[in-house]
């Protein structure tokens, strides 16, 4: 009895970043995941992954925008009228994704262009929705800052493995255009715009051009139905705790 | 539970509130996005004669960018008869700016023939002046649009570059993304030896005529075909301007 009212004392106390905290980002990771758990955000996970670097800048476009519009909406959420609850959210999830498309615009024109459509569908990204309704409604800023976060990474790291598995098997390079594969790779040859490219007589790629060939399946979107498929699967079966939830 | 008129004027300050960031962001931001699109612009129409420049267009910063454009292009707008258009000709056709780079080839495309006008950028490449011309036309889900480099024999294609709005990754967007499909036109010639027009074709199933013809994208056909339409259409709308500037 003693030990459970010391602990409590503790918790009433509310450290900065204490165990709820972490949980709220380590949750989304593994036993609550948006993508896999609560399967939500599939339509931008099937459009936008067929190469790593767009997926990346999506991953991290999300996650700001669920961050901050959890953070606005938890402080709000005493003031916002029950009526008009789900248009004040959609008011708030719209400003920041058009700031961050501003953002993008002006200070990374070529990606811009590639997620362009796609940023606009972030704010009908049910993840966003899901989790001002679900999370921000009812929990102070800091911690709805935190699930914002949470889930963002959740979202993004399934992300970037589904973008990793197609653009390796459906285009055969790893990271084209991004500026990390243009600067480091070194010298100035057309064909070194990747970092690993199946499809080039130079370097790796001379090795695959004799027994290897892309495949196209991997390049269309319908691809990352079964790669979240057997992703999904592969959680399950390694995470027992789903297994009975749904 | 709260009543009608507060429901009223919690919107009303909300939206006012997101309408001021918004507003203030964009005009904040619109400059850097301008440039940053016309730099974009720029880098596209130097890749087409990227085997001329002394580095990488995709190495370049976006300064370096500038530079080239600014100390070796040249850029002029010429009608369908090959005569130049003036500034004021632009700036009446509605182009803000009045550059011939300002001048929007989705819109000449809807103007009847005698109306149209193009841009072209002369690049100096050591003296000798390679001509960049803009050409657009249609793929499978939207628009496609280049840029292709002809010698100053009005004849010798010296590179290409091709953009694209909404094609199929790794099918039809492989114009734009995979270098090796705009390669393919360097060296190619739009006048058979006979003087004839006939530009560059992207053909299904082996080339035929090595100097007119290139390899289709496997599983593009129609953006293909669009690319061959624009290599023709597009490029015959120069054809005046060729005339007129061998004499």
């Amino acid at each position: 009895m003693a030990e459970a009212t010391v602990k409590e004392a503790v918790i009433e106390k509310e450290p900065f970043f204490g165990k709820k905290e972490k949980k709220l980002l380590t949750d989304p990771l593994n036993d609550n995941n948006p993508i896999t758990v609560q399967v939500l955000g599939i339509c931008s996970a099937l459009a936008v992954t067929s190469l790593v670097y767009p997926s990346i800048v999506m991953a991290i476009a999300v996650t700001l925008v669920v961050a901050f519009s959890n953070l606005f909406t938890s402080m709000l959420r005493t003031y916002i009228p029950k009526q008009v609850r789900m248009i004040v959210q959609l008011v708030i999830i719209a400003t920041l994704v058009t700031v961050v498309e501003l953002i993008l615009k002006a200070f990374n024109y070529a990606i811009w262009k590639q997620l362009s459509v796609f940023i606009g569908l972030i704010i009908t990204n049910c993840i966003v929705m899901g989790r001002l309704e679900a999370f921000a409604m009812a929990n102070k800023p800091w911690r709805s800052f935190l699930d914002g976060i949470g889930n963002g990474l959740g979202y993004g790291g399934i992300l970037v493995i589904i973008a990793i598995i197609r653009e390796l098997f459906g285009k055969g390079t790893l990271f084209a255009g991004s500026p990390a594969a243009m600067n480091i790779i070194g010298p100035s040859n057309e064909i070194t715009k990747y970092w690993i490219n199946t499809a080039s007589d130079h370097g790796v790629g001379a090795w695959f051009g004799s027994w290897y060939l892309n495949n196209n399946l991997m390049v269309l979107s319908s691809a990352s139905i079964f790669i979240i498929g057997i992703i999904i699967w592969i959680h399950r079966s390694v995470n027992k705790k789903l297994v009975d939830i749904s | 539970m709260h009543n009608t008129r507060y429901t009223l004027i919690f919107t009303l300050i909300l939206t006012i509130v997101s309408a001021t960031i918004l507003s203030l962001l964009f005009f904040g931001t619109k400059d850097r996005a301008d440039l940053a699109a016309k730099i974009f612009e720029k880098r596209a129409i130097l890749s087409s004669v990227n085997t001329l420049l002394d580095k990488d267009v995709s190495k370049m910063t976006d300064q370096e960018v500038l530079d080239v454009f600014n100390n070796q292009v040249q850029e002029e707008a010429v009608d369908t008869k090959g005569n130049q258009i003036e500034q004021s000709q632009i700036l009446a056709a509605g182009y803000k700016g009045g550059l011939p780079e300002d001048i929007d080839m989705a819109k000449e495309r809807k103007k009847p023939e005698d109306q149209r006008m193009y841009p072209v950028y002369v690049f100096d490449n050591k003296g000798e002046k390679v001509y960049i011309l803009s050409i657009r036309g249609n793929g499978l889900w939207d628009e496609i649009w280049g840029n292709v480099a002809v010698k100053n024999d009005f004849n010798t294609i010296v590179g290409a570059s091709f953009d694209h709005k909404g094609e199929t990754p790794g099918l039809g967007a492989e114009i734009k993304d995979n270098p090796a499909f705009s390669a393919k036109f360097r060296g190619k010639e739009l006048y058979n030896d006979q003087g004839n027009y006939i530009s560059v074709q992207v053909v299904k199933g082996g080339v035929k005529d090595p100097p007119h013809q290139i390899d289709a994208i496997s599983g593009a056909t129609i953006t293909s075909n669009g690319v061959s339409e624009m290599m023709f259409r597009g490029i015959k709308e120069y054809e005046a301007y060729f005339n007129k500037q061998k004499g």
